[in-house]
């Protein structure tokens, strides 16, 4: 693997833009980007790359740029100007070549996570930026392979993990058995229509993480909450489409996800410790339809554990004694201002929290979100190497006593394993749940 | 439904619902039939080991696991049930002939006497109607449908294998719609909603013919035109085509056969539905971002709703329409472009009364639910409710309902409803 690290000038060879760009002719390419810039994206792309005065505020804010040594072509304003700020200036007569370095950075060197945004004086959203540069890749069939696939595996199963209809109330009616050896009257209540909740979750978990599936499914039963998962597609919450720039796929998942927690007649859907899906879910796949507002009301994990502590529903038995650290998810956080309420349960289920710096709104993003980690083993290094600066900060809190890293979403989850593997960190990474199902109240 | 031989005499009938937590390990949520004769539960009967328990009798057969249980319109008790690892359908506590390794999504048709389900088998996919599997079965399924006349079953199926990294394959195409059982004889990247014409001759689907051009294909050959995306497709009864909503320069369209239907395109545009006359066709529209409505003949209503409108319903006669709407955290009800006063924690889909003049749904507040109609809400508030019945001639309701654990199956006269 070491030998496919993301040295700057190095291009990693990927199956989906590689074989994408050899069908392109550049008649192809300058009608797609002038179509996305003259009519999908419009005047405020033109207004972003218009303002930038390339002041450079914004490079520090990026963890690929400090993790580069400073180096200017992973600064945000970098990445603009060798992709969109190129296109537009060229007015949209570039070539193969230039394209297919384009569609890797804006995949796979940016993870959308919007930190830069809040550095720069003009508020310039350079994710927004790398999400059109994202459009225009999907419209020319040039994504990477493996989030591509992803796409796919949400268009015909409606879910990110290619799980058939029979696979998921299976899984789920294995995991109800399993738990029923520690709760024997646990339910995981299928299309209970009319349930206050429907809990909905991302594609590994019923894959490759049913042991959250069982830990959800006792945390539910112990605090007597009315809720329901459907037996249907429209369960996943995830979405790639959202990051290959597929917006017509992201509606279409969305659609069958609202108007399944219609038809269960929910008051709301609460979620399990995901980002990129809260994101989709509450910001962009709603909107893309016409809904201002998720339609029906969105909980994070984060929230809903938030709840149940505070009203009293689940009692702890004794608390996570390791010291803990934890790392605010951009999503959640810098895009559903839930870090006060995260540290709320945390400081419930745990004796010790230490913070890394910086946190909160400032944190570092963990360099998976954005869909780069779903691009799979080609950028496996890449990630890892464009996230030094994680490492260090981890470093240090763990210098300062802490020994368990919270990351409650999964991109973060996985991303965060591999810089804690490759970086000799030697952590335990885990979820709020996890914590929460090990020190909470169980009745028999 | 032939709901005029229903019991529409006996003023009240109770069925002691709590009694049964005494008599079982735990009791499911119940189903009421559709005349409210039967509650009916799923009931645990010791360690691993489930039964059915309707009006207090327990059904015979145990299983050990069993789920879905649906009354289907025509009154039959259906349930999902699994021994020694294998599953099947049971019907008034009969179980079907046919066994299959897993069985999901159960559909009835209008009358009830069909019902489908997706199984699979051995890892192979496939429908069974009424205890009849597909001959032919394949390597995934999703999407099931069964027409509405109980006749048709109809599903996505993949037909070529491909690695799940195999992108290049997947987009050549591998998925076509199979229709009792036969696969169209042409692939897509994608296949999804589906309806059937009358006479049940033709079968439509979305379908996407590369990453980018959706279109409907009808018994397997595309539409000549292509749109940035569609949805489902609904029979026209009256021209014998198949409309759909389409999407195009940003915006969503409504056109039959690739032909403009309606002039003014929406923000958004789903859920078409034809009055039962097929004279009218109604859609739920956003005008724009954020404004939802209900457009009848192409003209958007003047109310604008904002967080959603689901649950349309006509009335039997074809000039009304109803909705559940949801604006400022609170769900309601809209007819022919006005929004009730009244408004709930939630509200299940209207019901018009045969004569059409009037409507009533089930609705719930402060976790208790209870009936309204015509903007009026009913006094009696109820720990579980089903949707309310109207008599054939409309002068009588039936209400189904439970209070202090006590099913109760009330016949009210609708002029006696308000006490
Ligand atoms: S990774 Fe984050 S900070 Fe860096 S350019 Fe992208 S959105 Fe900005
Ligand atoms: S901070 Fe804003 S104006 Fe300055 S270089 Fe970055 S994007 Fe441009």
């Amino acid at each position: 693997m070491d030998n496919m690290a993301a040295k700057p000038d190095e291009t990693i060879l990927d199956e989906g833009i590689e074989k994408g760009a050899a069908l392109l002719t550049d008649e192809r390419i300058e009608k797609t980007i002038l179509r996305v810039l003259n009519t999908e994206g419009g005047a405020r792309i033109k207004v972003y790359v218009d303002t930038c005065v390339h002041c450079g505020l914004c490079a520090e804010a990026c963890h690929y740029y400090l993790s580069h040594d400073n180096d200017p072509r992973f600064s945000p304003a970098g990445k603009v100007r060798q992709t969109l700020g190129e296109m537009i200036a060229r007015k949209g007569k570039v070539d193969r070549e230039f394209m297919k370095k384009a569609a890797e950075i804006a995949a796979t060197q940016c993870n959308l996570c919007k930190r830069c945004a809040m550095y720069c004086p003009f508020g310039i959203d350079v994710a927004y930026l790398m999400s059109v540069v994202r459009r225009i890749t999907h419209l020319l069939g040039m994504t990477p392979q493996y989030i591509q696939a992803t796409a796919h595996s949400h268009s015909v199963s409606m879910n990110q993990m290619w799980v058939r209809e029979d696979e998921w109330p299976d899984t789920l009616q294995w995991q109800e058995e399993e738990a029923r050896s520690e709760m024997p009257k646990l339910r995981i209540p299928l299309e209970k229509e009319g349930a206050d909740i429907m809990y909905s979750v991302i594609g590994p978990e019923p894959k490759f993480q049913a042991q959250l599936l069982y830990q959800a499914a006792i945390l539910m039963n112990a605090a007597g909450v009315n809720w329901t998962m459907p037996a249907t597609p429209g369960w996943d919450n995830s979405d790639m489409a959202m990051f290959t720039g597929d917006s017509e796929l992201m509606g279409r998942i969305k659609r069958q996800h609202f108007e399944t927690a219609a038809r269960l007649k929910v008051k709301k859907i609460v979620m399990g410790e995901c980002g990129h899906a809260f994101r989709s879910v509450y910001d962009t796949g709603n909107r893309w339809l016409g809904w201002k507002i998720p339609p029906i009301p969105i909980v994070h994990a984060i929230e809903f554990y938030y709840d149940l502590i505070k009203e009293g529903r689940i009692k702890i038995a004794q608390k996570y004694a390791e010291p803990v650290t934890l790392h605010d998810p951009c999503n959640v956080v810098r895009g559903g201002g839930l870090h006060e309420k995260a540290r709320y349960v945390i400081r419930a289920i745990c004796d010790n929290l230490i913070e890394m710096h910086p946190n909160r709104e400032h944190n570092y993003c963990c360099c998976a979100g954005g869909g780069v980690i779903n691009c799979g083993p080609p950028y496996k290094m890449a990630r890892i190497n464009g996230n030094r600066v994680k490492a260090e900060q981890l470093f240090a809190v763990k210098a300062r006593g802490a020994r368990t890293l919270i990351a409650p979403c999964h991109n973060c989850h996985s991303g965060l394993e591999d810089i804690n593997h490759y970086y000799g960190l030697e952590m335990n990474v885990k979820f709020i749940g996890d914590i929460l199902y090990q020190v909470m109240e169980k009745p028999e | 439904m032939n709901t005029e031989e229903w019991d529409w005499e006996t003023s009240e009938k109770c069925v002691a619902f709590k009694d049964w937590h005494q008599q079982f390990e735990w009791v499911e949520e119940p189903y009421v039939s559709p005349d409210g004769e039967i509650i009916a539960a799923i009931v645990n009967v010791g360690e691993g080991e489930f039964s059915i328990c309707a009006n207090g009798n327990i059904q015979e057969s145990s299983f050990e696991k069993i789920w879905r249980l649906r009354f289907t319109p025509d009154g039959r008790l259906t349930a999902l049930a699994s021994d020694a690892g294998e599953w099947t359908v049971t019907v008034d506590g009969a179980a079907w002939e046919n066994r299959f390794s897993y069985v999901w999504n159960p559909l009835f048709s209008d009358d009830g006497h069909s019902i489908a389900v997706s199984f699979q088998q051995d890892g192979q996919y496939g429908m069974a109607l009424n205890d009849v599997p597909w001959e032919q079965t394949y390597m995934n399924l999703t999407d099931a449908f069964l027409s509405a006349d109980g006749q048709h079953t109809a599903a996505s199926v993949q037909m070529i294998a491909a690695g799940e990294s195999e992108i290049h394959k997947f987009q050549a195409g591998t998925i076509s719609a199979a229709v009792n059982g036969k696969a169209w004889d042409r692939n897509f990247v994608n296949v999804w909603g589906k309806a059937v014409s009358h006479d049940g001759a033709r079968v439509a689907a979305e379908v996407r013919l590369t990453l980018y051009d959706y279109t409907i294909a009808v018994n397997g050959v595309p539409w000549e035109k292509t749109y940035s995306s569609v949805w489902e497709p609904v029979f026209n009864p009256l021209s014998g085509k198949f409309i759909a909503p389409v999407r195009q320069d940003g915006k969503w369209m409504l056109v039959e056969e690739g032909q403009l239907l309606w002039r003014k395109p929406f923000h958004q545009l789903w859920h078409p539905q034809f009055s039962p006359d097929g004279k009218n066709l109604a859609a739920i529209v956003a005008t724009e971002f954020g404004k939802w409505s209900v457009a009848i003949n192409g003209q958007a209503w003047n109310i604008r709703i904002g967080e959603l409108i689901t649950d349309m319903v006509f009335s039997p006669d074809g000039r009304k329409v109803a909705v559940v709407v949801k604006d400022n955290e609170r769900w309601g009800i809209a007819v022919q472009d006005s929004v009730w006063k009244n408004t709930f924690d939630m509200v299940w889909k209207p019901v018009f009364s045969p004569d059409n003049t009037h409507i009533a749904a089930k609705v719930e507040k402060d976790g208790k639910y209870t009936i309204v109609m015509d903007d009026r809400i009913w006094p009696h508030t109820c720990d579980a409710a089903w949707d309310p019945v109207f008599h054939p001639e409309g002068e009588l309701l039936l209400f189904r309902t439970i209070e202090d654990g006590v099913y109760r199956r009330r016949v009210i006269p609708i002029r006696g409803i308000w006490g």
